[in-house]
C-alpha cells in the first residue's frame, strides 16, 4: 500500500451511525420537495423552498457521502470553487433568455 | 508522510500555499481519487450547461410551458397522483446512495461480504431507477413527447426532457457496469492483494455525484 493511501484509509473511515443519520436526513429532505409540489404551493413560496430543500440535500451528499467535509482544504478547494464560474454562464443566459423572450413579443404579437 | 509532517501543523490556508507551492504532489489523496474528483467536475460543467440550456428555452419561449405535475402524474388506485413516478425514482437513488455509503465502510473495514453485498444492491437499485425511467420515456412517447412537439405546450419540453434524463439515464447505465465490475473485483479479493479498499471509494465517489445530479434535475427540471 503507498503511503497516500494509507492515510486516507485512515481518515476516510467513520461510524455507521454518520452516514445512517444523513441517510435518513436526505429522505425527510426528499419527502418534503416532493410534499412542495404535493401541496401545490405556488411562486416565491415554492422556488425558495425547492432551492433549500435541494442545496442541504446537494450539500449533505458532496459534504459526508462524498468525504468533503474531511478532505484537506487545497482539494475542497480545487474542486468547489470552479463550478462558481458557472453562476456567469447561468446569469448570462438568462439575461439572454429575457431578451429573447422580449425581441419574440415584439416581433410575433402586434 | 515524512516531508508532509509539517504542513499538516498549519493553519488551512497556509497548507494550500504549502500544497500547492513546492515542487510535489498537491493533493494528499490516492491519484485514483483526485482524478475522479477531477472528472465529475468536468461532468459539473456538462449537467450545468444541459440544465442552462434549459433555464434559457423555457424563459425564451412564447408558449406555456408543461406543467411537469400533471405530465409526470401516474393513474394509481383510482385517482391521479401527481410526480408519483419521479418522487418514488428519487427514493430509490437516495437508497442507493445510502447502500453505496455503507459499501464504501464495509470496504475500509475489510468485510469482503458485505462489501459485495452492498455494492450489488446499490446496482440493482440503480437498474431499477433505469428500468423506472425506461417506463416513463415509453410512456411520454406514447401520449406523443416528441424532442420537437407535444400535446400540451411549449415544443422545447421534450428535447430538454430527452437530453437531460437521457444523460442522466446513461451515467446511471455506466455507473451499475462500473459498480459491477467493482463489486467482482471485491468478491476475488482483488483488493486485499492490492492492499488498498480505496478503489470502492472511488466508484462510490462517481455513483453519489449521480444521485447529486438527480437532485438538481428533480428541482429544477420537475418541481420548478
Amino acid at each position: 500500500m503507498n503511503q497516500a493511501a494509507q492515510a486516507t484509509e485512515g481518515h476516510q473511515q467513520h461510524p455507521l451511525t454518520v452516514y445512517l443519520w444523513i441517510w435518513l436526513l436526505l429522505f425527510v429532505l426528499s419527502a418534503f420537495s416532493y410534499m412542495v409540489d404535493y401541496f401545490h404551493l405556488q411562486g416565491m413560496l415554492r422556488w425558495t423552498l425547492i432551492l433549500i430543500f435541494m442545496a442541504l440535500k446537494a450539500g449533505l451528499i458532496v459534504a459526508i457521502f462524498m468525504h468533503m467535509a474531511w478532505e484537506r482544504l487545497a482539494l475542497k478547494l480545487a474542486i468547489l470553487l470552479p463550478p462558481l464560474c458557472l453562476l456567469v454562464l447561468i446569469g448570462f443566459m438568462a439575461i439572454e433568455g429575457d431578451y429573447t423572450f422580449i425581441t419574440r413579443g415584439s416581433a410575433f404579437i402586434r | 508522510m515524512a516531508h508532509d509532517a509539517p504542513a499538516a501543523a498549519l493553519p488551512p490556508l497556509k497548507q494550500v500555499v504549502a500544497d500547492f507551492a513546492s515542487d510535489k504532489q498537491s493533493f494528499q489523496v490516492p491519484w485514483g481519487k483526485a482524478m475522479m474528483w477531477i472528472f465529475l467536475l468536468s461532468d459539473t460543467f456538462i449537467f450545468t450547461c444541459f440544465l442552462t440550456a434549459y433555464m434559457n428555452v423555457r424563459m425564451s419561449t412564447m408558449e406555456a410551458w408543461p406543467n411537469p405535475s400533471q405530465v409526470f402524474a401516474l393513474h394509481l388506485f383510482g385517482r391521479d397522483i401527481p410526480m408519483i413516478l419521479i418522487a418514488i425514482m428519487t427514493f430509490v437513488l437516495i437508497t442507493s446512495s445510502g447502500t453505496m455509503a455503507l459499501a464504501v465502510n464495509y470496504g475500509y473495514r475489510r468485510d469482503r461480504k458485505r462489501t459485495v453485498l452492498f455494492l450489488s444492491a446499490t446496482a440493482a437499485l440503480g437498474a431499477m431507477f433505469v428500468g423506472m425511467q425506461a417506463f416513463e420515456w415509453t410512456k411520454l412517447i406514447m401520449e406523443g413527447v416528441r424532442p420537437w412537439e407535444n400535446p400540451w405546450g411549449a415544443p422545447q419540453f421534450g428535447s430538454a426532457f430527452f437530453m437531460i434524463t437521457g444523460f442522466h439515464g446513461c451515467h446511471v447505465t455506466a455507473g451499475v457496469i462500473y459498480l459491477l465490475v467493482t463489486a467482482k473485483r471485491v468478491a476475488s479479493g482483488f483488493y486485499d492483494r492490492k492492499g488498498s479498499y480505496e478503489t470502492v471509494e472511488v466508484a462510490g465517489l462517481y455513483w453519489h455525484f449521480v444521485d447529486l445530479v438527480w437532485v438538481f434535475i428533480f428541482a429544477f427540471f420537475y418541481l420548478w
